[in-house]
């Protein structure tokens, strides 16, 4: 079973031997290590860069401009917004030049907690990249999820921002999510495409023979069917109301988890029919909660659903404090944690209208 | 490192340019210039909300636009220009009344739909990137389209273009860093058109460098000044610098001493600026006395121009507005137009950049 990470490598892959990929690029992306999270090991486009955000977003926009296919990395996306105008600038190419220009580039980064990454390696990014128009943005939360996005990232002729969930990166899907022609034993695959320890000025990866598999931008996954009460959610905390769930189970609540995978566009039917059905919503985030993307979400279920719900609709998000703190209360403190997660949903179940 | 191009020392040198060239280029300066002071002309009139553009960079703008290899992907050169370079399209042949449209922005504005400001362009089938009002992030995209051209060989070459109060901004380092990387030299023309003007900010204020050209030394990349408002003399250096860049694969930074004719923009009132020097008038000076042109030819041309440009803009104010509804057309391109026009063979796969 591929991780997280092993995925988005075997997807890279596949993008540059199958589907165009000329560059995968940004500060320590090249060998000899091969990413800081081991995401571009072995891919003969990835290639170091300076240290420099702007560059490397710069870099990505010209090379899409001139028709090649740029994957480019920003190392966390705590790092990312002394370019933001450059954001700005990529997802305004296409409209602003009325069609004349499409910007066809990848920009991947790793977003969130869960790493005891202090103020400058735990931040969100989901907030801020869905402020700007024109990008597709997308986040898994599951390998095959990771794999199958990239592939369409990589395919779609527009900007589209990759957001990994660094505290995911190393967790393996359900035995029935393997990516096809992945090898069935964890170790033999890993012996195949880690890079070793030490020296690796002589190491070549052995890739599988992975086949395409899209999951198409736009669309979400129904993590889990139930009928109460519905978290919609997306990255890191998937994996915090799947928790929430099983616990509540155990209560005879039957929670429903959407993992939203996609954040623009985004699947406003899928959450629609949920939400008609359970009549009860929660949205969960960890980006800090003023002005969050699960606000918005929110406010169009109010403005549209209202006569639906049966309880007031709720948004679990980060605390709106300047970082996430090192200490382990700090932490938890800061982002939603399965206590609060369960309770939230337990209080929604019950709630009597 | 720096070679200071001498200006013309009057039409004795073995190197002077053909009296055809010097007629040309007169021709497009006189254009530009008429364009220019019509556009200024709409806006007092309440024909278009804004003006900014390029009165003063004639000489240097309009023998670009000449020298350029113009067409469509890596073999032709990317034009990564600023929003005075009115000169350089027409000189490549743009039709002025395309930049009356976008001056009323009217739907048939080509460059943006009626979107963005006048002398805001984009030609992609002869690689104009979209100009966008930001100084400096033109000089972070060239870094792009730079690679994909070192990587695809060829002659073609990338040209950025800013004025040098844009120089404090991160991007000009950014691209002085990414051009100079020793064994990945990147074909890169870098013009500074220095006007010693920041809006209203004098050079004194912003940098002490004493020539911009100054700042690729450390880089080891070659510079030269030039008299950007003698035509000859600009003719030459960017030839020159064309040429190196072209064929020796390397960065090249020239820095064009101009004048700012008409001020910031219309946010400035848009009033001629008379001590400071006029390219024009200095290049009609002597092209009357190498009796090249005649002082009546050139009035004629001028009234011409003016009559025809006054016609153009009565036949843009009639011409449609874009319609509301028509914000949500290209936010997101359907199909890649980028690659779709550079045919099957354009796009080089190479891991190793």
């Amino acid at each position: 079973m591929a991780t997280l990470v092993q995925a988005i490598r075997l997807a890279l892959h596949v993008g540059e031997e199958r589907h165009g990929v000329t560059d995968i690029f940004g500060q320590d992306v090249g060998p000899p290590l091969g990413g800081v999270f081991t995401q571009t090991q072995g891919l003969r486009s990835a290639w170091n860069s300076p240290l420099d955000e702007r560059g490397i977003v710069g870099a990505a926009i010209g090379l899409a401009l001139a028709g090649q296919r740029p994957v480019a990395e920003i190392q966390f996306c705590d790092y990312a917004f002394n370019m933001v105008d450059l954001l700005k600038l990529a997802g305004g190419i296409c409209w602003s030049s009325a069609g004349d220009w499409n910007c066809p580039m990848v920009l991947m980064t790793p977003v969130g907690s869960g790493i005891r990454g202090s103020i400058y390696h735990s931040h969100s990014f989901d907030a801020q990249a869905t402020r700007v128009p024109g990008w597709k943005i997308v986040m898994p939360s599951t390998p095959l999820d990771a794999y199958g996005l990239m592939l369409s990232a990589i395919l779609d002729p527009n900007p589209v921002m990759y957001l990994a969930p660094k505290a995911l990166l190393r967790t393996k899907g359900a035995h029935f999510e393997r990516i096809p022609g992945e090898p069935e034993d964890e170790r033999v695959l890993s012996k195949m495409i880690d890079a070793p320890l030490g020296d690796r000025s002589k190491w070549r990866p052995e890739w599988p023979d992975v086949k395409d598999v899209l999951v198409p931008i736009g669309q979400a996954r129904v993590c889990r069917r139930g009928k109460d009460v519905t978290v919609v959610t997306y990255g890191r905390t998937v994996t915090v109301a799947m928790q929430a769930a099983e616990a509540l189970a155990a209560e005879q609540i039957d929670v429903e988890v959407i993992d939203l995978r996609s954040l623009a566009p985004y699947d406003w039917p899928a959450i629609e029919a949920s939400v008609r059905k359970t009549r009860r919503v929660c949205f969960l985030n960890e980006d800090t909660e003023v002005t969050n993307f699960g606000e918005h979400l929110l406010r169009r279920t109010v403005e549209e659903l209202f006569y639906e719900l049966e309880a007031p609709p709720k948004l679990l998000a980060g605390a709106h404090v300047p970082g996430i703190g090192l200490a382990d209360a700090l932490e938890r403190a800061s982002v939603p944690q399965a206590d609060k997660v369960t309770s939230t949903l337990r209080e929604l179940a019950r709630h009597q209208p | 490192m720096i070679s200071t191009i001498p200006r013309d020392p009057g039409g004795a040198e073995e190197s002077a340019l053909s009296p055809e060239l010097l007629v040309r280029l007169h021709d497009r300066m006189l254009l530009s210039r008429c364009l220019e002071e019509r556009l200024i002309r709409m806006n007092k009139q309440g024909d278009g909300f804004f003006w900014v553009g390029g009165p003063g960079e004639e000489a240097l703008n309009t023998a670009l636009g000449l020298l350029v290899h113009k067409g469509q992907g890596p073999a032709f050169d990317y034009l990564h220009l600023h929003y005075r370079s009115t000169a350089t399209l027409l000189a490549m042949g743009a039709e002025p009344i395309d930049t009356l449209r976008q001056m009323k922005n009217t739907a048939t504005d080509p460059y943006s739909a009626g979107r963005n400001f006048c002398n805001h362009y984009s030609v992609r089938k002869w690689n104009v990137a979209p100009v966008s009002s930001p100084i400096e992030v033109q000089f972070s995209m060239a870094i792009g389209t730079a690679i994909a051209q070192r990587r695809t060989g060829g002659t073609g070459i990338t040209v950025v273009q800013g004025g040098d109060a844009g120089t404090a901004e991160g991007d000009f380092s950014s691209c002085l860093v990414w051009c100079s990387r020793p064994s990945f030299e990147l074909p890169c023309l870098m013009i500074i058109a220095n006007n010693r003007w920041g809006i209203s900010t004098p050079a004194s204020e912003m940098h002490a460098e004493r020539n911009i050209a100054d700042r690729g030394a450390p880089f080891g990349i070659k510079s030269a000044v030039v008299d950007g408002n003698d035509a000859e003399s600009c003719y030459r250096a960017l030839e020159k610098a064309m040429d190196y860049v072209r064929h020796e694969r390397r960065p090249f930074l020239l820095e064009a001493m101009v004048s700012r004719l008409y001020g910031h923009s219309s946010a400035s009132g848009a009033n001629f600026v008379p001590d400071e020097p006029d390219c024009l008038v200095l290049f009609e000076k002597k092209l009357e006395e190498r009796r090249i042109l005649t002082r009546t030819a050139m009035d004629e041309l001028r009234a011409k121009y003016t009559q025809q440009l006054l016609e153009a803009s009565k036949r843009v104010r009639e011409e449609p507005q874009p319609r509301g509804e028509e914000i949500w057309k290209h936010v997101f391109a359907e199909k890649d137009v980028v690659r779709e026009g550079l045919g099957p063979r354009a796009v080089t796969r190479n891991g190793t950049h």
